[in-house]
This record gives C-alpha cells, sequence and structure tokens, in this order.
C-alpha cells in the first residue's frame, strides 16, 4: 500500500547493485544466464526438427510397375512418394526428334541416353513434377497438350519439355527429373 | 510501478529511447517484472509459484501448439495419431510426455499457489480481484485439462467425457438436453471431439488474458509477503529484477528437475493405463476416474448417494461446483484484519490440521474405487471441506485474537526498524 | 450478508452429507457388503522376472526381443493383431534391410488385385503394418465365442505394470484352488473360459497359449521354456507398447544433468545477488 510519511526519510538504498566497477560476483551471474541461454536453445532441437518429415514419411517406398501392356507412343502415370511419375514408351520418331537435338544448345544438357536405361532406351521414366515450381505437366495423358517440342508441357507458367523430357522452353530451370530405378525384369520396374 | 521510490525507466541507448516513445513495451517490462517493481523483500519460495504456473501455461502453448501439427480429430483417428506422434514423428514421444505430464506439473504449481492464498489470506482487501481472477484462471484451467484429456480417444477420454457432460444431465428438466447439446450427439463422437479440440486449443489463449488481468491487478496494491504486514517504506522492497528474477531463476530449475524426471523417467505415472486403450462405446474401464488434479472434486461428487429433497446425483454436482466456488466468496468471508496465518493462532490449526488433512483424503478418495469405506471417509472430509470455508473460517475471523504483528517488514527481516520508533503509533493503526 | 448466507449454505451441504453418511453407515453396518471373488483372489503381477529394459538405465535385450517377437509371430499372431507397428520397425530389433523386406513380404496383407480390383492379400512391405488375423471385428468376435482379442501393440502400456503383467498372465494359468470353488462357485470358469488369477475377474476367455516347452524353435538356442517364451514375449510387447522407451531414458539422462548443473549455477547467482541486499543493510 502506499508508503507512510516516515518512508523518504529512511530510504536506503537497499538492493540496488554498486555500480563500482568490476564485481567479484558477476562470473557466477553471466554463467547462470548463460546455462540458461544454453537450455533455451536446446528447446529448439526438437522443436524444428518435430516438422521434419516423420520416420513413416521417410521410410523409403519403392513403386513396382509392370508395363508389358505399354504400347509404343503411350505413357502411364504412377505414384512415388506421393508424387507423380511419368513413364512413357517413346516412338522411334520420338527417339529421333530428341537425338537431332544439339545437346550443347540446352538449358540442362543431357542426352535421352543419358536419361534412360541401357538396353532400354525406348522407355522414358521421369517424375511427373515440373523443375519450375512444382505442377504436373500435361502430356502423360491421352489427348493432353504435349506442347510445342511434343513431350510435356506445364500450364501453370508455360514450360515446355520435348519428347526426352528436356526442358526447352518456358520458366523451367532443369530437365524434369528421372527417378532412380531399375528393370527387375523386362518388363518390371521398380522406382525407388 | 505505485510506490513513489519505484525506479524510473531511462533509456539511453537511442533504439529504446525510440521504442519507449512509440510503444513503450520495453517499459512495461520493466515496470512489470524488472528493476522498475518494488517487491517486499521478505518473500518466502511459496511466492515463486506464480511464476511457475505461468511458465507451465507457455509451455503447455508451447508443445500443444506442436502436437497439434501431428493429432488429427477425428474419432476414427485420433488415437493412432497420438500414436503416430509417439513412434513416427521426430522427437514427438517427448513433445507429448512433456504435455500430458506438463499438465500435472501445471496444476501442482496451481494447487500451491492457491494454498499460499490461502494460509496467508492473500485474498484479502487490498487483492480481492487478484484473488477473483485467480479462481477464473483455476477454473478455465480445469476445463481446458478434461477437454485435452479427451483428445487422445483412449478409453478414460471417451469414458471422461461421457461421465463429466452427464453431470449437466443432473440440472432438472433441461439437463439431457444440454448434455446432447453439449456433446452434438448421444454419446461423445466425432462432433464432441472436434468441438473439444477447438475449445481446447482456444481456451489457454483465453487463459493467457486473464493471467496479463491478474498481473495487472497484481500490480495495483503490489505483492504480499509472507508477514501480512503491507509495505511502508522503501526499506521493506526490493526490486523485481535482479533480487527475484534470480531467485525465479533457480526456483525455475528446481521445478524443471522433477519436471523432467517425471518426462524422461515416469512418464505414465501420473497417467492411466486405460486410455493406451481405444475408446470403445460398448465397454466401460472396470474403474474409471478422472486425472489426479480433478481427485478432490471427484470425491465430492461421489460423496453424495442419497436422495434428500432433490436427487443425490443433483447434491453431487451442486456440491462439486459449489466447492471451487466458495473460493469467489473467501475474501468477504474471512473478515480477519490479520492476513498472514502467522500471527492467526486458530486459524493456523484449522489450516494444518484441518484443511490440509481434509483435501488429503479428499485426493485420496477420489482416486479410490467408489467403494467403502472410501465412500464414507470423503463424506466426513467433504462435510469438513464445506464447515471449514463457509462456517469456521467466518466464526474465527471474529473470535480470535490473533498474535502481535512485527511493525513493518524491515523490523521481521533485521529484527529492528527505526521508523517503528519514531511512530509507534503506526504499529497499533496495523 | 455474505457470511449469514455462506453459513446457511456450509450448514446445509454438510448436514445433507452428513445424513448421507449416516445412511451409509447404518446400510454398511446391516448389510454388510459382500465380498467378491475378484476382491479375494486376485493377484497383482509377479515380481519375480527382471527384464533389461527396467530401471533408470534400461536398455532392449536385442536377442530376447527377437525371440519374442518369434513366440508372437507363431504363437500370438493367430488371434492378435499388432496395428500400431510396421514391419519397418522390425529394424529396431537389429534386422538388416534385406531381412525386414524378406520379413514382411512373409505375411499376408490386405490389398486389391490389381486387374480386377477386388479385395484379396498380398506379400507385406516394410511400410505395412502387421496384418490383424481377422477381416473385422464380427469375424474376430465370431471365431472367438464372441471374446474379441484385443489388438497387443499398447497392452503393456495398458496395464498397471504391463510387462509383468503379460509374463504373469501367460505363466499364470492354474486350476481354481478348492477355496474358491466353495466360496464363490459363480466364479469358477464356465464353458470356454479359464481360470487365472491374474487376469481382472478371474475368468480368461483365452486358452493358456504357451503350454509345452519347446513350442517355438529359438534360433538362438535358448530353450524355449513356457517361462522363458513367457518373458521374451512380454518383452516383446514392451518393445511395441514404447519403441523409444531405451531412447527416453538415454535422453533423459543428459537433460536431467544439465537441468542440475544450471540449477547449481542459479543458487549461487541467486545467493550473490541477495548478498547485496544484506551486505547494504549490515
Ligand atoms: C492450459 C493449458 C493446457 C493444458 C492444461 C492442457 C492439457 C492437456 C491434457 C491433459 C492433454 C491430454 C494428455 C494425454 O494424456 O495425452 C492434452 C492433450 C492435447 N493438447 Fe493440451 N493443454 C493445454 C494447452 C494446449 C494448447 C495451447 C494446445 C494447442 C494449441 C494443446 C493441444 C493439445 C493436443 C493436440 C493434445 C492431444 C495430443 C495428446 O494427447 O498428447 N494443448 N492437453
Ligand atoms: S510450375 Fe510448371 S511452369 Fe511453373
Amino acid at each position: 500500500m502506499a508508503s507512510t510519511g516516515t518512508a523518504d526519510a529512511h530510504s536506503e538504498e537497499v538492493g540496488v547493485a554498486s555500480e563500482d566497477g568490476v564485481r567479484r560476483r558477476d562470473f557466477i551471474e553471466i554463467a547462470a544466464v548463460s546455462a540458461a541461454g544454453v537450455g533455451g536453445l536446446a528447446c529448439l532441437l526438437p522443436l524444428v526438427s518435430q516438422m521434419a518429415p516423420s520416420a513413416d514419411v521417410l521410410a523409403e517406398s519403392s513403386t513396382e510397375l509392370d508395363i508389358s501392356a505399354l504400347e509404343e507412343g503411350q505413357s502411364i502415370k504412377a505414384v512415388f512418394r506421393k508424387q507423380p511419375v511419368f513413364v512413357r514408351h517413346l516412338t522411334p520418331a520420338e527417339i529421333e526428334a530428341a537425338d537431332a537435338v544439339d545437346v550443347g544448345s540446352l538449358r540442362d544438357p543431357q542426352t535421352l541416353q543419358e536419361r534412360t536405361e541401357d538396353g532400354h532406351h525406348n522407355i522414358l521414366v521421369v517424375m511427373g513434377v515440373c523443375t519450375h515450381l512444382g505442377c504436373v505437366p500435361l502430356g502423360a495423358a491421352e489427348g493432353e497438350n504435349k506442347g510445342e517440342f511434343g513431350g510435356y508441357f506445364c500450364p501453370c507458367h508455360g514450360s515446355h519439355y520435348d519428347t526426352a523430357a528436356r526442358i526447352r522452353k518456358g520458366p523451367a530451370p532443369k530437365n524434369l527429373e528421372v527417378p532412380t530405378y531399375e528393370f527387375t525384369t523386362d518388363t518390371t520396374i521398380v522406382i525407388g | 510501478m505505485s510506490f513513489p521510490w519505484a525506479k524510473n525507466y531511462e533509456p539511453v541507448n537511442p533504439v529504446m529511447k525510440f521504442m519507449d516513445e512509440k510503444l513503450p513495451l520495453p517499459r512495461l517490462v520493466y515496470n512489470a517484472v524488472g528493476a522498475g517493481y518494488p517487491v517486499p523483500r521478505n518473500l518466502s519460495y511459496f511466492w515463486n509459484f506464480g511464476i511457475l504456473a505461468g511458465f507451465c501455461l507457455v509451455l503447455q502453448i508451447v508443445t500443444g501448439v506442436v502436437l497439434a501439427m501431428h493429432y488429427a480429430a477425428n474419432s476414427g483417428i485420433a488415437f493412432n495419431s497420438v500414436e503416430h506422434i509417439m513412434r513416427d514423428v521426430n522427437w514427438g514421444w517427448m513433445l507429448r510426455y512433456m504435455h500430458a505430464n506438463g499438465a500435472s506439473f501445471f496444476f501442482l504449481v496451481i494447487y500451491i499457489h492457491i494454498f499460499r492464498g490461502f494460509f496467508y489470506s492473500s485474498y484479502k482487501a487490498p487483492r480481492e480481484m487478484i484473488w477473483l481472477l485467480g479462481v477464473v484462471i483455476f477454473l478455465l484451467t480445469m476445463a481446458t485439462a478434461f477437454m485435452g484429456y479427451v483428445l487422445p480417444w483412449g478409453q478414460m477420454s471417451f469414458w471422461g467425457a461421457k461421465v463429466i457432460t452427464g453431470l449437466f444431465s443432473a440440472i432438472p428438466l433441461v439437463g439431457e438436453p444440454i448434455q446432447i447439446w453439449l456433446l452434438g450427439g448421444f454419446a461423445p463422437d466425432n462432433a464432441a471431439l472436434n468441438r473439444f479440440f477447438s475449445l481446447h486449443f482456444m481456451l489457454p489463449f483465453v487463459i493467457l488474458g486473464v493471467v496479463i488481468l491478474h498481473i495487472w491487478a497484481l500490480h495495483i496494491p503490489g505483492s504480499s509477503n509472507p508477514t501480512g504486514v503491507e509495505v511502508k517504506q522503501e526499506s521493506d522492497t526490493v526490486p523485481f529484477h535482479p533480487y527475484y528474477t534470480a531467485k525465479d531463476g533457480f526456483g525455475l530449475g528446481v521445478f524443471l528437475l522433477i519436471y523432467f524426471a517425471f518426462v524422461f523417467f515416469f512418464p505414465n505415472t501420473l497417467g492411466h493405463p486405460d486410455n493406451y486403450i481405444e475408446a470403445n462405446p460398448l465397454s466401460t474401464p472396470a474403474h474409471i476416474v478422472p486425472e489426479w488434479y480433478f481427485y478432490p472434486f471427484y470425491a465430492i461428487l461421489r460423496a453424495f448417494t442419497f436422495d434428500f429433497i432433490i436427487e443425490a446425483k443433483l447434491w453431487g454436482v451442486l456440491a462439486m461446483f459449489s466447492s471451487i466456488l466458495v473460493w469467489f466468496f473467501l475474501p468477504w468471508l474471512d473478515k480477519s484484519p490479520v492476513r498472514s496465518g502467522h500471527y492467526r493462532p486458530m486459524f493456523r490449526k484449522f489450516f494444518w490440521f484441518g484443511l490440509i488433512p481434509c483435501m488429503a483424503v479428499l485426493f485420496y478418495c477420489g482416486g479410490a474405487p467408489a467403494e467403502e469405506p472410501y465412500v464414507m471417509i470423503s463424506q466426513i472430509a467433504t462435510a469438513y471441506y464445506f464447515l471449514h470455508f463457509l462456517v469456521i473460517l467466518p466464526i474465527i475471523s471474529s473470535i480470535e485474537r490473533p498474535e502481535p504483528l512485527p511493525f513493518s517488514i524491515t523490523e521481521a527481516v533485521l529484527g529492528s526498524d527505526d521508523s517503528a520508533v519514531i511512530e509507534p503509533a503506526a504499529k497499533a493503526a496495523e | 450478508m455474505i457470511r449469514l448466507v455462506g453459513i446457511l449454505v456450509g450448514l446445509g451441504f454438510t448436514f445433507v452429507v452428513l445424513l448421507t453418511f449416516l445412511v451409509g453407515a447404518y446400510t454398511a453396518a446391516t448389510e454388510p457388503a459382500a465380498e467378491t471373488a475378484e476382491h479375494a483372489f486376485h493377484l497383482t503381477p509377479k515380481e519375480d522376472v527382471h527384464f533389461s529394459f527396467e530401471g533408470p538405465v534400461g536398455h532392449w535385450d536385442i536377442a530376447q526381443l527377437q525371440r519374442g517377437y518369434k513366440v508372437y509371430k507363431e504363437v500370438c499372431s493367430a488371434c492378435h493383431s499388432l496395428k500400431q507397428v510396421a514391419f519397418r520397425n522390425l529394424a529396431d530389433l537389429g534386422y538388416s534391410e534385406a531381412q525386414v523386406k524378406a520379413e514382411a513380404a512373409a505375411w499376408r496383407v490386405p490389398g486389391i488385385d490389381p486387374n480386377t480390383g477386388e479385395a484379396t492379400t498380398r506379400p507385406g512391405l516394410p511400410t505395412d503394418a502387421f496384418p490383424s488375423p481377422y477381416p473385422n471385428s464380427v469375424a474376430a468376435a465370431a471365431a472367438n465365442n464372441n471374446a474379441i482379442p484385443p489388438d497387443l501393440s499398447l497392452m503393456t502400456k495398458a496395464r498397471h505394470e504391463g510387462s509383468h503383467y503379460v509374463y504373469s498372465l501367460l505363466t499364470g494359468y492354474q486350476e481354481p484352488s478348492a477355496e474358491l470353488a466353495e466360496r464363490f462357485p459363480e466364479s469358477l470358469p464356465g464353458p470356454g473360459l479359464h481360470h487365472n488369477p491374474y487376469f481382472a475377474n478371474l475368468n480368461l476367455a483365452m486358452a493358456p497359449p504357451l503350454t509345452t516347452e519347446g513350442q517355438v524353435t529359438y534360433d538362438d538356442g535358448t530353450v524355449a521354456t513356457v517361462d522363458q517364451m513367457s518373458q521374451d514375449v512380454a518383452a516383446f510387447l514392451t518393445w511395441t507398447a514404447e519403441p523409444k522407451l531405451v531412447k527416453r531414458k538415454q535422453t533423459g539422462w543428459p537433460v536431467l544433468g544439465f537441468l542440475l548443473f544450471a540449477t547449481i549455477l542459479a543458487w549461487f547467482a541467486k545467493k550473490s545477488v541477495w548478498a547485496n541486499a544484506k551486505r547494504r543493510e549490515d
């Protein structure tokens, strides 16, 4: 409550830290405050890492595909890690068109050979994720717009990919990504 | 804030000067928990529990927001989503145990804080508003914890939701429609779970708001102290910072040691095994109890088993709610001019040999099965509980002869105070 | 005024609750509550086994978990699911990635026929959870005399002293005592039930699952006594219930150590701060 009148006369300097330069006890106080800081920082570790993918999301799941029914000129969409994968059985014309390009002129120089497996250069497996900002390009399903280069076309901001799924025009910086996969038989591929 | 000798905030750094002119937030902090807040110099460790309760609230909000990033409030998958947190989310097991045990420790701290208030009569003038807001915080926290316990959707969650909403069905005529309305169905299910999650997420922020009011109200008269004698002069106080920041820092360390010992080594000791069984609307666990912090009130609820004029069920519900509501009236029930129990011989005896054992018994019986002798014991304790607050306190506050009080806090601490000699009349006035 | 009303309300509640007490006391005196069979014969879990994961520095006994897994697979899984656990989690038990894949593939999990879309089963993948032996709870009840075998993932956390409980239950089947038969004939196991003092109501629908030595052939040469198998499966189910148990304790020590250090510092810091106040007074 409000002080009585006597207070002013007796105002001692209780508890006012002495300003006289170095205090011997400073060290322990700084150490204690630093320890609190270290503890606080340590708390950030779980709080930050809980937002990273959890164990079930990370658990590598492989996708197995049977492509025996995939005719020349057709594509199928599969799912790998919750994202689309395009598998296209290239026609000789498409292969020729891809090989005809001067690799040096490409934004992301790669040959069709490099982007397919030996012995299966007519099977093109790419992630269906535009390298610009992640939309799913068109061209894998029957009747979809394949873009100016006959491969894939991303309608979001107009990226055109050629028959080897290489970026040819538009804002995307890279070719559509080829995931790791292998042929376990002539007609079975395992992605991941 | 309130004392003329409180230090004034004087920013030196130009950034701080700019801040102080445009938005005096640093000044607010300085005056609230900084060097600008003079506090009685004789506070005991019981005065640490307010800060600790605030810390627990922040702890619950931080861990809760994080859990909510992974939790799914859908009765089909809620249980599994909690297990997903425990097994797959990075550090999820720790965050969840921190939140679950955090609730328990929150209540432990609040109970000590409240009982500190009982013993030192912190509810008395001029601190009535602080006390009233405190009781509101307690009620809101109870509601929050109850709804949180429903979220994991185990057997205890489900049956807890059913039983507690069932309390409302005791209200004559409108009771049952109210229960159905609360649940959004005839039994707890998705509708209830979703609204409980929504409220459980929101209420802590309401609590935070009330906590700010509570502290605001506290800064008007300033803190009380173990002697109950009000601050008279500067020598009675020390600035909050660094004195009480240092003391609270140490208290927080001790608190965290005990809390984390539970989190890491006994994380399920305060919980109930049945809550690791997914909710099953067709089978009630043999022995259903709420979380331990509700035991005393649960014991009072179960103490009424006999229809007298109105149904026993309604008596139980009335008594349970009244047992907390009486706290609202304490400032006007206890009229003794002396605050601290240290100087009140009769009050002190009833506190230590009446109220404390009574609460201990209620805690014990609330967790015990509804069988004899527990029911009969809790009936005696319930009777004492109401007598204590509503009958004994008012009566002893008029008949008791308090022991002599120290002239001032300074005298209590140092054994003498010069101003006591100068103006002995002040002593009589106190 | 408030005090007057308060006293009246207080006396009111006190009167009613004491009345209730008297009625209760009268009832208790005239008709003492009947003793129940559960009260008289239920036993708390045996304390005579020690598991490696117990205590403040507990650790998993990997060989034991592998044995326990085998018991689960060959015996318990006929009736009980483990739906919170995925095959990939078996990596914790010391199996390599290839072993986990092979192990998963040995189980059939629900799937759909890729050509017709009809429900069928397929070999498990590491990401699949252990399948339930029954398509749904109705089938589970029908196959088990109406008693649905519970999921075991969290069993050891869903009972007091769960690890010991599972062990005690599995080794606790016995003939009801003559005393029980005499005092509580209605608590003798009915048809399809089995007496077990560790089970809450003494009568368990599950027939003793582990009955003969060597029922499971352990790969590590441990003799598969009933007691051994029971311990091993109890340990395995402790892991399924809390796979992070050991990590939790291992994280706990450094955290507590740091806090102890910080708290001691805080104590000295507090003393040093308060020394100022005391000194100014002297
Ligand atoms: C006053 C503060 C709070 C209290 C007393 C409290 C209490 C509780 C309790 C007792 C549980 C059940 C614990 C269990 O056995 O699993 C729980 C669960 C939960 N709470 Fe809170 N809580 C608070 C604040 C919050 C906040 C602010 C949020 C979100 C913003 C939150 C989100 C959750 C979630 C998602 C769960 C379910 C997950 C789980 O069961 O572990 N809580 N809470
Ligand atoms: S995302 Fe495909 S062009 Fe922008």
